[in-house]
């Protein structure tokens, strides 16, 4: 019977709504209970959700690698299969055969259990994102808050995993987290607070339908958020410009050192899924969701959603592979100094927009432009203050630690005569 | 709308998982065990909050209760020098169940002596927007005194704990 609908209305895959109308109405026909169709639309959308995200997890670690390779000038993988396709079934196949190392000192369940407790929240996250006008799981009243509710989990995951192993590097590599964790969540909250306000829905559908509505992406009404969010955001994620707490070269793998086998591919998974969710929260808030312009009419909503979700993804990849590790209270120093009172500027800002917006009554098509010149020069503005007027200055040899206040910095070794004094001193 | 199957079953579901996790909390030894305990049965209470329709409480239970506080004291063991992953018995035990057994008994009380009131209104469409509404129109001083409040004992502890640099 499934397979008829399928078959008959095989169109309908432009929208899957339709697909679960249609089963809404033949189980009306046939008279089944109502809470069927919840159960059967819920179990569709989960187990497609599951599905997309579990191909990611896959296909992403094929693309990361072949992307990381081309911009320096490597190869990545490109043995097995055409252009090395088959190269993450290999991965997985040898991460599952691998043998499940514990340490006998680890707490068991809590060891058991934080690869775990780090995959779900991500998918989680899915559930509330909308893929085409009425396709989507969980369109929740407060859907923001729930990622950032949902999101502040991962945190006591990667607290669990540190703590359990029971190694110095471990439980190093899980504080180091948690501290970029906490600390990048204030500029996150503030910054999709500046959104919320602006399009005056917390519902992640409804930010869609505004940008729809007005025509405009909130990229460009927002573009400081934006810039905050996806920063602040691969610190949460532990991607390389900011993954202090497993930075291979200081503290062997952070977190999850001891982990091996399927155990540290859960987390190695959770990584990638978690990238993949955070693009298609970006793809929704800032780039417009499944929508863009009169392109949805034709192409199917949830397409351009996906294609929306691996731009992100390569902005992700890119800064991933060119950029360099910040040290751990460079990180940490970033999120207080910089991006918190930016997104506070930011917030005063949309506040008197909106303000200005509601009690002028002036109209969208006059205003919003005014607002995409005001806000683009302003993030530039504000960026350039940020770095010429409160940027401190770099000093080659500190005068003065910011940590710790009684450490002598014994002198570095001279390459060049000129190396030795430090630098703004006149050499003799 | 509270006789719906799914809704009974959810209810009771959630509460065991609650209560369960709260047992525990009491009865395991390591104290990090204890706070993961507690932050389930925090996301338990949450759970409970979606079947009575309050989605934004429990959006916020999850974000502070599961998120913040559950790492607040994850720290704040780290920082306890006596809490040992085996922990010793205490001598506390038995005066401990005395007194949660008298809470329970007050509150089994009060339970079966009120005369519950079944509200006649349908769910509230959208919480968030009407608890908005509520901060930010007639209880905006409140709102504002709590969070000068909760400023001030920021700004107090950071007086507290601020080291006396010497050399600055």
């Amino acid at each position: 019977m499934l397979l008829t609908i399928v078959t008959e209305h095989w169109w309908d895959i432009r929208d899957l709504s339709n697909l679960s109308a249609k089963i809404a109405e033949l189980i009306d026909a046939a008279g089944g209970p109502h809470w069927l169709i919840f159960v059967v639309t819920g179990l569709l959308g989960a187990g497609g959700i599951i599905a997309f995200i579990g191909a990611c997890a896959v296909i992403n670690i094929w693309v990361e690698r072949r992307v990381v390779g081309r911009m320096q000038s490597r190869l990545g993988p490109n043995r097995l299969g055409p252009f090395g396709l088959l190269q993450p079934v290999a991965d997985a196949i040898k991460l599952m055969q691998k043998e499940v190392l514990q340490p006998k000192t680890a707490s068991g369940l809590i060891f058991t259990a934080a690869p775990i407790a780090f995959t779900i929240p991500g998918i989680w996250l899915m559930a509330v994102l909308p893929w085409g006008r009425n396709m989507v799981l969980a369109d929740l009243d407060v859907g923001v808050l729930f990622l950032l509710a949902a999101s502040s989990l991962g945190a006591l995951a990667v607290f669990m995993a540190g703590y359990s192993s029971n190694n110095k590097y471990s439980l190093f590599g899980s504080m180091r987290a948690i501290a970029a964790l906490v600390s990048y969540e204030i500029p996150i909250v503030v910054a999709l607070l500046g959104v919320v306000l602006f399009t005056g829905t917390m519902r992640l559908s409804g930010i869609v339908l505004f940008q729809e509505h007005y025509w405009v992406p909130l990229l460009l009404l927002q573009p400081l958020p934006f810039l905050i969010y996806f920063i602040s955001i691969s610190a949460e994620l532990n991607r390389t410009p900011a993954d202090v707490s497993e930075a291979e070269s200081e503290i062997v793998g952070g977190f999850h050192t001891e982990y091996s086998g399927m155990k540290f591919g859960l987390f190695y998974a959770a990584e990638l899924i978690n990238a993949v969710v955070v693009s298609a929260i970006i793809a929704t808030v800032f780039l417009g969701g499944w929508w863009m312009y009169k392109v949805d009419e034709v192409v199917p909503g949830w397409m351009i959603f996906i294609g929306k979700i691996y731009a992100v993804y390569f902005l992700f990849v890119w800064t991933r592979g060119t950029l360099p590790r910040f040290r751990i209270d460079q990180l940490l120093a970033f999120a207080w100094k910089w991006m918190t009172p930016m997104a506070i500027v930011n917030v005063m800002l949309v506040a008197a927009e909106v303000l200005l917006w509601e009690e002028t009554g002036w109209s969208a098509g006059l205003l919003l432009p005014a607002y995409v010149v005001i806000n683009n020069a302003l993030a530039v503005g504000l960026i350039v203050a940020f770095v010429r007027v409160f940027a401190p200055k770099f000093q080659r040899f500190p005068t003065g630690l910011r940590m710790y206040s009684n450490i002598d910095v014994p002198a570095l070794p001279a390459v060049h005569p000129a190396d030795a004094a430090p630098v703004g001193t006149p050499a003799s | 709308m509270i006789e719906d199957t799914g809704i009974v079953v959810a209810f009771w579901v959630l509460a065991l998982t609650t209560v369960g996790c709260a047992a525990m909390v009491a009865a395991v030894r390591e104290l990090i065990q204890a706070v993961l305990f507690l932050a389930l049965s925090f996301i338990g209470v949450a759970g409970i909050y979606i079947v009575l329709s309050a989605d934004f409480v429990a959006v916020v239970q999850v974000l502070i209760y599961a998120g913040a506080i559950a790492v607040l004291m994850t720290f704040a063991v780290m920082l306890t020098p006596a809490a040992d992953r085996k922990n010793s018995e205490t001598t506390f035990a038995g005066p401990a169940l005395v007194l949660a057994g008298l809470v329970l008994s007050v509150i089994v009380f009060v339970a079966y002596d009120t005369s519950w009131n079944i509200s006649g209104r349908a769910a509230f469409p959208s919480t968030a927007a009407s608890l908005g509404e509520a901060f930010l129109k007639p209880y905006v001083v409140p709102f504002e005194v709590a969070s000068v409040l909760l400023l001030v004992a920021m700004v107090g502890a950071i007086v507290l704990t601020k080291e006396e640099s010497a050399d600055a």
